[in-house]
């Protein structure tokens, strides 16, 4: 790049054509690459969504820090032995991908040997997960009451039958209907692992009782507590989210 | 110079399969690696398990993208040991042998390109739009800013590379139009445009060869009749001409080289051999205008 008699100090010396082209050419390049980034993440912050009928397989990450480890190789569900898991195909409306199950089609059988969990490389399913009861895969959620057989008088206790963990999770609570009628209403407790096997099993066509992703139920905080709880081994308490006020001591 | 067709000269003087050698040798090695990951779900026999982001090679050998791997990093994701060392081992290999390798031997998205470009020149599709070849460069640190930014595997959600093969063992969804956009783009917009100007993960594997073994060079140079027909086959032709042309080394040594073999395979004259980054020799065939080394 001798530019002979031009004067290397000044700017216009400094760019001589081979440089200008090639600074030029950067500079167009990188401008194109920033829009196509920028492209990129608003493609992501779209996509990224997690449907409500869409859980993660057991021990996965709260679903920012998912997006940032699983690396879309497919062996969690190369691991299942059932097939309950499947990668998200592009333009399913499930972050591309991605392992999930929905719980109405095949639920989690809740292997105690967490097979899918040891088979993740990235540790996007989280090795801590040693106890598939600790998993918080999502939350079942009675979503229409009106719809429930049971709260319509009728016997109908499918999801509590349904429940790998009977009596922990699913409970059917007695309730006094105005009017005299008795009826049992399914009550879901804080040991609810998100299996799925009670929306797989409810009797109506559309589900009465969904089980949806931890976060969109009890908000990313709250499943952080339980993850953590459940990595020191302390067992899952049943508190309300909100404590109510201390009551004035009487005597 | 000549207005003979593409590959008659290497038809003519070295028979059919020494013309074809290499590409049918890549497209077996892509159709292996794709058999590879669907003998296990479709006949039960497991050679690699999952897909190009992250296998099991006969259930022992952990291997990773080491692309997906540090994007993975960039979103902020510490790394997992299995991650670690399958990344560590693919990175290794083609930082060892060559890492463009990958684009020209087991991309699956290589024979759609190939097949655009085949096209295009059939048809005789020209078009003057040439985008710089830099842009793929630029691509490759705006994905890891975008992972770094949205904290997630940003490139992951449109890669059509890893995209495509765990479409085609996990089910293609709308992967298939991604496939086919590009497919167009190559032969109607830009002359191997995705792989030459785009891909960010070649220009990733490009950088990790940069000091790659398996080169291509071009020992019997002065044989060369111009017939051009190398610089029609190869993908990255801007890559041949130091090495054909030049008066130093006959080696290809820029690492945009994918080490295809087109090149070797298309010349009539033999000028070009796959060989190591220490074989500078150069044939004689005729009075060296410059000794070798």
């Amino acid at each position: 790049m001798d530019d002979g008699g031009k004067d290397r100090g000044t700017f216009t010396g400094f760019l001589d054509a081979g440089r200008r082209k090639f600074l030029l050419q950067g500079a167009g390049s990188a401008c194109a690459a920033g829009v196509a980034g920028l492209g990129l993440m608003a493609h992501v912050q779209r996509a990224r969504a997690l449907p409500s009928q869409a859980l993660r397989p057991p021990g996965a990450l709260p679903e920012a820090d998912f997006d940032a480890a699983c690396v879309r190789c497919g062996l969690c569900v190369r691991a299942c032995p059932f097939t309950t898991l499947n990668l998200a195909p592009a333009g399913g409306g499930i972050p591309v991908g991605t392992p999930y199950f929905e719980a109405r089609s095949v639920p989690c059988e809740m292997c105690t040997d967490i097979p899918c969990k040891a088979a993740c490389p990235t540790g996007a399913l989280a090795p801590v997960l040693d106890d598939i009861a600790q998993a918080r895969m999502g939350v079942a959620v009675l979503a229409d009451p009106e719809r429930c057989l049971s709260l319509q008088g009728m016997r109908c206790d499918a999801c509590f039958q349904a429940c790998p963990i009977k009596g922990k999770a699913i409970t059917m609570e007695r309730l006094h209907k105005p009017g005299g009628m008795t009826v049992f209403m399914p009550s879901v407790h804080a040991a609810c692992t998100g299996c799925g096997k009670c929306e797989h099993d409810c009797v109506p066509q559309v589900a009465v009782i969904r089980v949806m992703p931890v976060a969109q139920v009890r908000g990313e905080l709250e499943r952080g507590r339980r993850r953590s709880e459940a990595a020191l081994g302390m067992p899952p308490a049943d508190r309300p989210a909100v404590s109510a006020p201390p009551r004035p001591k009487t005597r | 110079m000549s207005a003979r067709p593409f590959l008659a000269d290497a038809l003519e003087r070295k028979g059919r399969w020494l013309s074809y050698r290499w590409l049918i040798l890549r497209r077996l090695s892509q159709l292996l690696v794709l058999a590879g990951f669907l003998a296990g779900p479709c006949c039960g026999v497991w050679i690699l398990e999952g897909n190009l982001a992250s296998s099991l090679l006969l259930g022992q050998v952990p291997l990773a993208d080491p692309f997906t791997f540090i994007q993975s990093l960039a979103a902020g994701h510490s790394p997992a040991p299995q991650a670690m060392l399958g990344a560590a081992l693919v990175a290794g290999g083609y930082l060892l042998v060559g890492g463009r390798l990958f684009c020209a031997w087991a991309c699956p998205i290589n024979p759609v390109t190939d097949l655009a470009g085949w096209l295009r020149r059939r048809l005789g599709i020209k078009s003057g739009f040439m985008p710089s070849r830099h842009f793929r460069l630029a691509l490759l640190p705006a994905c890891l800013l975008a992972a770094w930014l949205t904290g997630s595997l940003a490139w992951e959600y449109v890669n059509p590379v890893t995209g495509l093969m765990r479409g085609l063992v996990f089910g293609l969804g709308w992967t298939g139009g991604l496939v086919g956009a590009i497919f167009l783009f190559d032969l109607f917009v830009v002359q191997r445009g995705w792989c030459g100007h785009v891909c960010p993960m070649g220009a990733f594997y490009g950088l990790l060869g940069k000091t790659a073994l398996l080169r291509v060079s071009a020992p019997r140079r002065r044989a060369c009749t111009d017939c051009m027909d190398c610089f029609t086959a190869c993908p990255e032709p801007q890559v041949i001409r130091p090495a054909l042309k030049g008066k130093g080394t006959p080696l290809i040594l820029d690492s945009n080289c994918t080490t295809c073999g087109r090149c070797v395979d298309v010349c009539g004259e033999k000028v070009f051999r796959l060989t190591h980054r220490f074989d500078r020799k150069l044939d004689e065939a005729g009075p060296p205008a410059h000794p070798p080394s």
